[in-house]
């Protein structure tokens, strides 16, 4: 059962041929046996796994069940689950046991679904290769020697592995796709403000949002059903009629117009990653779609203005962190500030403080406008730079990272390089956008390689359906690394 | 552009983070580093471009001002370090 997809898993439980406490059970044993190894869990919990799976297999004799009940997932330390640790993957929350549910926890436990643990992460979701963690760095399960990918690194490693048949993530320049695509996952950033950020731990409130990472299109969307939806605790939630996102997964795509920037394909992207992609795109060509060339003018800019942008909304979102109500106080200071100085220090990680201090410099007097103001009016004319693109193209693809996963280390003491490796998806979060990755093949290696899928506004339910039909015609989704 | 080190200090008492005796240096060199990439937005014409706050110009929606949580109180403070009668224990400000 641990290759199954959820509708598989959904059968099964239904037909009663496997239990949820038997099913969790599987699990929970493959995360004791590898996880020491991998590190993609923070927290696991297995007598409350196991009372949630005993609830909802009573839930599913009363014939009671959904879609999703009695399926384990795991959930990024990112979301506040009641009654767990919720770390964020800093020392800071390292003594944080949440007293309430995230809205995505919430519509999780109301759909059935069973809590396998929490995911390690870059901390406070600050890094594209899990290195950030205060918990310790999580292991590509494809290469031991390779990172998994970030922020939501421990979520993909888990699933790459098999220790979950599925994961949350979230995703503020690109961590969610990122790590899809290094570890060889489907995964989905949706529209901005399509999932709850309620009990998300803010990062660049702009940009977040979480989103479904797994082994394939059609779970990422059994997923998004249960995470979408209106909430009023979160002011920048959308108001929309509920969709099912499954809905378009066997349509053809004859005639889907595929626009390629011409940005994406430029210097910079590796050889072995290039040849997968446009493999990918000639497996697109061959199901029906036409190709046509696209340009996204200021992408390039799309790094210099997110490294303003998101530093300043996370030295505002950060600030709640002052050893007064929760989190980490130093154990000794002189006075009041004293004591906030120290509790930030001794509480955040090195990339953590860098963005505070880049965050509250652009904020600060005198440079506001230069900085601040101006990462704004670029944010525009890459947001202006999409609309142009989509009126000649249904969809925009390209590669998700201009290489496959790097080593652990080589890139830890060079923020810049660390940074540059969200260099293709980061301009999708600035505009709000939905995007997603697909694994298409493997590159230097054996590394996996991912296709980065972009979408107008809330076109999720024909993202899903364009990467379905894909992976009904290839097999990269399937694979599995050896452990 | 590049920070100075009284600069790097000053940012550091605004954030609120203590620095390590010898830690402004090498905090200097890396955000100075980051600084060379943000440069690259300087030279933009922006004129005449709106600043785009918000992913897709998101209005704030604004809610009734009536109190629709339950009283939590106590599952609250207990995750923080230090309270007393209901209330947030912290460093004597006023002498």
């Amino acid at each position: 059962m641990i290759d199954a997809g959820l509708r598989e898993l959904a059968a099964a439980l239904a037909g009663k041929r496997i239990s949820s406490v038997e099913l969790v059970t599987q699990f929970l044993d493959r995360i004791a046996g590898r996880n020491p190894q991998l590190n993609a869990f923070i927290t696991v919990d297995p007598e409350k796994t196991l009372a949630m799976a005993r609830s909802a297999d009573a839930r599913l004799a009363r014939g009671e069940g959904g879609p999703l009940t009695g399926i384990p997932l795991a959930h990024k330390d990112i979301f506040c689950a009641e009654g767990w640790l919720t770390t964020c993957g800093s020392k800071m929350l390292s003594n944080f046991v949440s007293p309430y549910d995230a809205t995505v926890i919430e519509r999780f436990k109301a759909a059935g679904t069973v809590t396998l643990g929490k995911t390690n992460m870059d901390e406070f979701a600050m890094g594209s290769s899990n290195e950030t963690s205060f918990y310790g760095p999580v292991k590509n399960p494809w290469d031991m020697a390779a990172v998994p990918g970030g922020s939501s690194g421990g979520s993909a490693a888990a699933v790459a592995a098999r220790l979950t048949p599925a994961a949350t993530g979230t995703d503020t320049g690109g961590s969610i796709r990122q790590p899809a695509a290094l570890c060889g996952l489907t995964g989905l950033k949706p529209t901005y403000g399509v999932v709850s950020r309620w009990g998300m731990i803010a990062f660049a409130s702009s940009l977040d949002q979480g989103g479904p990472m797994a082994k394939s299109a059609e779970d990422c969307a059994l997923l998004l059903n249960v995470m979408a939806g209106f909430d009023a605790r979160d002011s920048t939630s959308l108001e929309r009629p509920a969709e099912d996102y499954a809905r378009d997964l066997e349509e053809p795509l004859a005639g889907l117009r595929i626009g390629l920037p011409k940005e994406f394909f430029a210097e910079g992207l590796s050889a072995d990653v290039a040849q997968a992609v446009e493999a990918a795109i000639a497996e697109y060509r061959r199901l029906g779609a036409v190709t046509v060339e696209v340009s996204l003018p200021n992408m390039k800019l799309s790094v210099p203005a997110y490294y303003v942008i998101a530093p300043a909304e996370a030295s505002s979102n950060l600030s709640r962190f002052d050893g007064v109500r929760y989190g980490h106080r130093a154990p000794q200071y002189d006075d009041l500030i004293d004591m906030y100085c120290r509790s930030r220090a001794q509480g955040f990680g090195a990339e953590v403080k860098r963005r505070i201090l880049i965050g509250t410099y652009v904020l600060s007097h005198g440079y506001y406008d230069a900085y601040y103001l101006q990462a704004q009016r670029i944010r525009r004319l890459i947001a202006a730079d999409f609309s142009q693109a989509f009126k000649s193209c249904d969809l925009i693809m390209g590669p998700t990272s201009p290489t496959v996963a790097f080593d652990l280390g080589a890139r830890a003491a060079d923020p810049v390089q660390m940074y540059l490796s969200d260099i293709y998806t980061i301009a999708v979060n600035l505009a709000g956008l939905p995007g997603m990755s697909i694994p298409c093949g493997f590159g230097a290696g054996k590394r996996p390689v991912g296709l980065q899928i972009v979408g107008n506004y809330f076109e999720e339910a024909r993202m899903l359906n364009v990467a379905h039909q894909y992976q009904r015609a290839t097999d990269w989704h399937v694979r599995a690394p050896e452990l | 552009m590049s920070l100075s080190l009284d600069q790097v200090r000053r940012i550091a008492v605004l954030a609120r983070i203590e620095l390590a005796p010898g830690e402004a240096e090498q905090t200097r060199d890396q955000l100075n580093g980051i600084f060379s990439l943000i440069e690259d937005m300087q030279a933009v014409n922006t004129a005449g471009v709106e600043p785009m706050a918000h992913a897709r110009d998101l209005a704030q929606r604004l809610r009734a001002d009536r109190v629709t949580e339950a009283d939590r109180h106590a599952d609250f403070q207990k995750v923080a370090p230090e309270t007393e009668a209901g209330l947030y224990l912290v460093p004597k400000v006023i002498e």
